[in-house]
């Protein structure tokens, strides 16, 4: 069993007992405990299950790398799944709950797939793919659904209950890890005079020195850690942060941190995580190494873990795996596991030493304690269903036959040590082949570039391949010493400090166990567990012609659980390798990609949420609005009202209620969201002859003209009134959500392509606050108001004038996009509400009512009015449209122009503009397709056209619609039919577009 | 996340100051132009691992458009430079000799 040994635990405080619970079950441990170590003092080896089989689960690591011990956290709004037992820090009431597994981690019924293992090899998807589809969709989709997904989602109908920030840093060097390499590599760095971010995922300083042994400057690895950072914490121009993970380096100096603030203390307030964005002038990772498992058959039974991980539970938490543990290893350093589990009262049984020779310096001092020692010996089989209880030995060179057998209860593994590159890696770094110690280190000739071609991002430690702590020491003195001058920091020599460490010899590679493991060891052989791709996945693979890694890695789905391959993936690339009779190097590695571990969607999202994930843009009007019942339609970044309910009123009955007030009385539309652009110079003129597709330098001051605007490539981009306001200006009014696009599309050209020509261009949309008044009574309610000449002569239509009404200052703009006598009229924003007020006042005899955006979109649809966004798609052009009538012929050019004259716009059977009318007067589906004779080539009906805009008009009390059709206007009369995704199939008659006054006479008063 | 330094207004400016604009020094082709003319100054862009000339917009700052001469395989900025030229400017060209000797791009080398 595993349990708690009454000595032993630096880090945590046997004062403090802290309870929680798992499965329900309340346990207890102590402060300082991480979930995994409470877990095992309470004998709970087993963990979770893994992904595929459901097989039984237990910790395998003890740090980032973990594979298996994954829970559900919290509850309701609290609840996060996926979560790293070894990484959680333990607090009193903590909940957790294992995954994958169905009704309980004990008795699994999914677990029954361990019995189909030879149903479900690698590529089984893909392979299942093949089949017809009724036999995919009854046989094969119900059981995948079921088994899908890697823990449970949280509800989606809570919402999270804490806070996240973002936090941007500016840094000369930045050190990613705080074990012994980064902390000597800031001291180096920091004695230059730059500016030192250091930053270490765990709570802890000194990373896994202190556990391992050895000596710096003499005295032991604990001492030294405590006083440098006690040096560096008094140093101006250091900045520390524990629980802070460097996530992923990026372009130019660019990097992301992970801090975690209260995930350890829910009790404290504040954001729970931050997510640092960092500039840093260079970058040291000093990010260790993480331990490789050995593959051999039973290697993922609950109890086998890695021999670093082990130590770690004894030195650091005081808890012991097992009382009985064999250790397999192809290197030294294993060893140490067995005399610290000696030293602290468990029996080691056996250490099976791949390598023919056997150890050096420490399995001397291993048999010094009486530990048996068998080199050249190998697991053959690990036996035990949810908990380890004996390992069958056999020769390392061999199939795994002549065994012999021991019970225990634990089994350490070690297959030798591979640097964590990732971080290097993630924005270019490349790596190199390290024979000796067989792993990929960096190449410290081939680094990530920066904006000045040289490399930003150096190794210090571990992570470049320097194990031994003397090494680890001197290494990280130097990286952090040139990374600090890179930066422009001043030259000094600081001394590294010795370290001391038991002399190792060579590791020997170990890539299966034995290492001619027949069939029935290898498909029990685990590369990787959570996703439970074996060894003879890889191997079948690759007989099925899989030579590249990464089509591999997708293919077994190996290294592509939440641990990224951190363990397994070099003991796969080398089985890969070793079927493809090619070289490690040769075949390569996977790409690592950023975050180093998971990091919340909160740390990402930050403080964008809620009201401030997006600005609302809000008219000056908007507050009135809100108070007369405006039900909000976003348009762009604004809000505009979509109707006015009146009390106990529905939208729909709204909507048509303004229809009809504004055809009979008077409506009022605050049409302040108009995009405003002021366009002026001696060459404006010029310069709008290019934007729209009309003839603009011929318009006369006073007047107003209706354009169109294309892009490049012909197609509709924006539309709107341009009034000329005198010799060099003119004012040009875009759709809502166009202001800014339009305004951005004018200058690029302005300044990419003319910029010879003398234009300005302001936009001035929120200078003004705009009002539609429209409606038979639209000018009596003016005249009422009084002030400048409204009437047809004084002001006709397409004409503006300066001037008063009411007493306001004011621009009248003659214009109608509903077909009724109407005026728009612009005032400074800040007299918009009075303006507004006045008009509401004055227009109460004249029946006045405010109207929103559907009743505008309906007006102009009963008059064939296009919409920029509901007509065009980005892929009409304003020959589709009818528009030809807005296209200079005189103009040489325009935007577009050449564009349409390309054989495919200029295609005849491109579907054109008609109206739409239902044959029984019902409204058509919006979007839905026409259809016609005959299939394509899939056998799907041929499609003919489709509704681009329809409504109910209550002015003629039926569905209207317009459309593109194939031919369209060639059929006038013609009845089409468009299916509904309701079921229905509609008929509807094609017509003219203009629905309402087709002789334009109700405007023209 | 690259910087780059805006020519107008001085700022070196992080990506999410910026919009990117594709490449640059393309000539534009009008009516009276041919179908291929047409075709390939709307669709075909250099593609190139290694030097690039691109355009950027300081949206979030300026508001100018300017240029930038890149590798696109080492994230290498030679320069950047006003958007009112035709072609990369001498010190640019020599810039990138300097780092990329034997550089040849369309009529500059
Ligand atoms: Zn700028």
């Amino acid at each position: 069993m595993s349990t708690r040994l009454s000595k032993l635990g630096r880090l945590i405080d046997r004062t403090k007992q802290v309870s929680f619970s798992f499965n329900g079950t309340t346990m207890r441990g102590f402060a300082g405990d991480t979930l995994a170590s409470a877990l095992l003092a309470n004998d709970q080896m087993m963990m979770g299950r893994s992904f595929k089989y459901h097989r039984p689960r237990g910790v395998v690591a003890s740090g980032a790398e973990e594979p298996n011990a994954l829970v559900g956290l919290g509850e309701g709004s609290r609840f996060e799944p996926n979560q790293r037992a070894t990484t959680t820090e333990l607090f009193e009431g903590l909940s957790a709950k294992s995954q994958n597994h169905w009704p309980n981690l004990d008795f699994d019924i999914g677990a029954v797939n361990t019995a189909f293992a030879r149903f479900l090899p690698a590529g089984f998807y893909y392979k299942m793919f093949i089949h017809p589809q009724p036999f995919w969709k009854h046989v094969y989709e119900p059981f995948i659904r079921k088994s899908a997904g890697l823990g449970k989602a949280p509800d989606a109908e809570t919402r999270d209950a804490d806070t996240y920030e973002h936090f941007y840093a500016f840094t000369d060097v930045l050190i990613i890890g705080g074990g012994v390499a980064g902390l000597q590599a800031a001291k180096a760095a920091a004695l230059t005079g730059v500016k030192v971010l250091l930053v270490e995922q765990t709570a802890h300083w000194g990373g896994r020195a202190p556990v391992d042994g050895g000596t710096i400057d003499e005295g032991p690895v604990d001492k030294f850690v405590e006083q440098i950072v006690s040096e560096l914490e008094t140093m101006d121009n250091v900045t520390m942060r524990l629980r802070c993970m460097g996530a992923g380096i990026y372009d130019h100096g660019y990097a992301l941190a992970y801090e975690r603030l209260t995930d350890h203390a829910p009790q404290v307030a504040g954001p729970r995580h931050r997510l640092w964005r960092i500039r840093a002038k260079q970058i040291v990772t000093a990010t260790g190494a993480i331990e490789r498992p050995l593959s051999f058959a039973g290697n993922d039974v609950p109890g086998v873990m890695l021999a670093s991980a082990m130590r770690d539970y004894v030195v650091n938490w005081g808890v012991t795996p097992g009382e009985r543990v064999v250790v397999a290893t192809n290197n030294d350093d294993a060893y140490r596991t067995a005399i610290t589990l000696k030293n602290a009262g468990v029996d080691v049984l056996r250490i099976l030493d791949a390598r023919a020779s056997g150890g050096g310096a420490l399995a001397d001092e291993v048999r010094a304690l009486g530990i048996r020692v068998d080199p050249g010996k190998a697991i053959a089989k690990v036996s035990g269903g949810k908990r380890v209880k004996k390992v069958s030995i056999c020769n390392q060179e061999g199939i795994g036959g002549a065994r012999d057998e021991v019970s225990c209860d634990a089994v350490a593994m070690s297959g030798g040590w591979s640097p964590v590159v990732h971080l290097w890696s993630h924005c270019g770094g490349k790596l190199i082949w390290d024979d000796a110690q067989a792993h990929f280190r960096p190449d410290p000739d081939r680094p990530p570039l920066g904006a000045d071609g040289a490399g930003f991002v150096s190794v210090a430690g571990a992570a470049n391949g320097a194990l031994a702590l003397g090494e680890t020491l001197s290494d990280a003195n130097a990286a952090g010493l040139a990374a600090a001058k890179a930066a422009g920091g001043k030259a000094k020599r600081p001394k590294a400090p010795l370290g001391e460490s038991a002399a190792e010899l060579p590791m020997e590679p170990v890539w299966l166990m034995p290492a001619n493991a027949d069939t029935p060891l290898r498909v029990k052989s685990w590369l990787d567990f959570q996703n439970d791709v074996k060894v003879s996945d890889v191997q079948l693979a690759a007989r099925e012609g899989y030579e590249s890694v990464e089509h591999t890695k997708r293919y077994t789905t190996l290294g592509m659980a939440t641990d990224q391959g951190k363990l397994s993936n070099i003991n796969g690339l080398a089985i890969l390798a070793d079927a493809l009779n090619a070289e490690i190097p040769q075949v390569g590695t996977t790409t690592f990609r950023p975050p180093y571990t998971p990091i919340s969607m909160g740390a990402i999202g930050g403080e964008a949420r809620g009201e401030v994930f997006q600005p609302i843009r809000r008219t000056p009007l908007h507050d009135w609005h809100d108070r007369n019942g405006a039900d909000w339609e976003p348009v762009g970044h604004w809000r505009r009202p979509y109707a006015y309910q009146l009390p106990g009123e529905s939208v729909e009955a709204a909507v048509n209620r303004e229809v009809k007030n504004t055809r009979e009385n008077l409506g009022l539309l605050d049409a302040s969201t108009l995009g405003k652009l002021i366009v002026k110079g001696p060459d404006a003129g010029r310069f709008l002859d290019m934007m729209y597709t009309n003839m603009m330098s011929t318009l006369k001051p006073g007047k107003c003209r209706y354009g169109l605007m294309c892009s490049e490539n012909g197609f509709l981009i924006d539309d709107g009134v341009v009034a000329r306001i005198d010799e060099d200006t003119w004012l040009c009014h875009t759709t809502t959500g166009g202001a800014e696009r339009i305004h951005a599309h004018m200058e690029e050209w302005l300044q990419t392509e003319w910029w010879d020509w003398k234009v300005y261009v302001a936009n001035v949309t929120e200078q003004y606050a705009q009002v539609a008044v429209v409606g038979p009574n639209a000018r009596k309610v003016l005249e009422k108001l009084g002030g400048m000449d409204v009437s047809k002569e004084a002001l006709p239509f397409m004409e503006w004038r300066d001037g008063q009404i009411g007493g306001f200052d004011c621009r009248a703009y003659r214009i109608s996009f509903s077909g009724e006598l109407s005026y728009e009229i612009a005032v400074a924003a800040s007299r918009g509400q009075a303006f507004w007020d006045a008009l509401t006042e004055a227009g109460k005899e004249f029946g006045v009512m405010p109207y929103g955006t559907e009743c505008l979109h309906i007006l102009r649809a009963e008059k064939g009015f296009i919409m920029i966004g509901d007509e065009t798609d980005g892929t009409v052009i304003p020959q589709d449209l009818g528009l030809h009538w807005a296209l200079s012929k005189k103009k040489e050019d325009y935007l577009g122009k050449r564009a349409q004259q390309r054989s495919h716009m200029a295609d005849p059977d491109r579907w054109k503009l008609v109206g739409l009318e239902t044959v029984d007067g019902s409204v058509l589906p919006d979007g839905a397709y026409a259809v016609g004779e005959g299939t394509n080539a899939n056998g799907q009906r041929n499609m003919i056209g489709r509704v681009t805009s329809t409504y109910y008009s209550a002015n003629l009390d039926r569905g209207i619609a317009m459309g593109l059709v194939k031919h369209g206007p060639d059929r006038m009369g013609e009845v089409i039919e468009i299916p509904g995704t309701d079921g229905k199939s509609y008929k509807a008659k094609i017509v003219d577009p203009v629905f309402f006054d087709k002789d334009g006479e109700k405007q023209n008063v | 996340m690259l910087i780059l330094h805006c020519p107008c207004c001085g700022v070196d400016a992080e990506e999410t100051e910026l919009h990117a604009g594709g490449e640059a020094h393309i000539k534009r082709f009008g009516p009276g132009s041919d179908d291929d003319q047409f075709h390939d100054y709307l669709f075909m862009r250099e593609n190139p691992k290694g030097v690039h000339f691109e355009r950027w917009q300081h949206a979030n700052g300026c508001g100018k458009w300017f240029h930038a001469a890149r590798c696109t395989a080492t994230l290498e900025v030679f320069g950047t430079y006003r958007a009112q030229t035709t072609e990369p400017p001498k010190d640019i060209r020599d810039a990138i000799t300097a780092k990329r000797p034997g550089w040849v791009w369309r009529e500059f080398s």
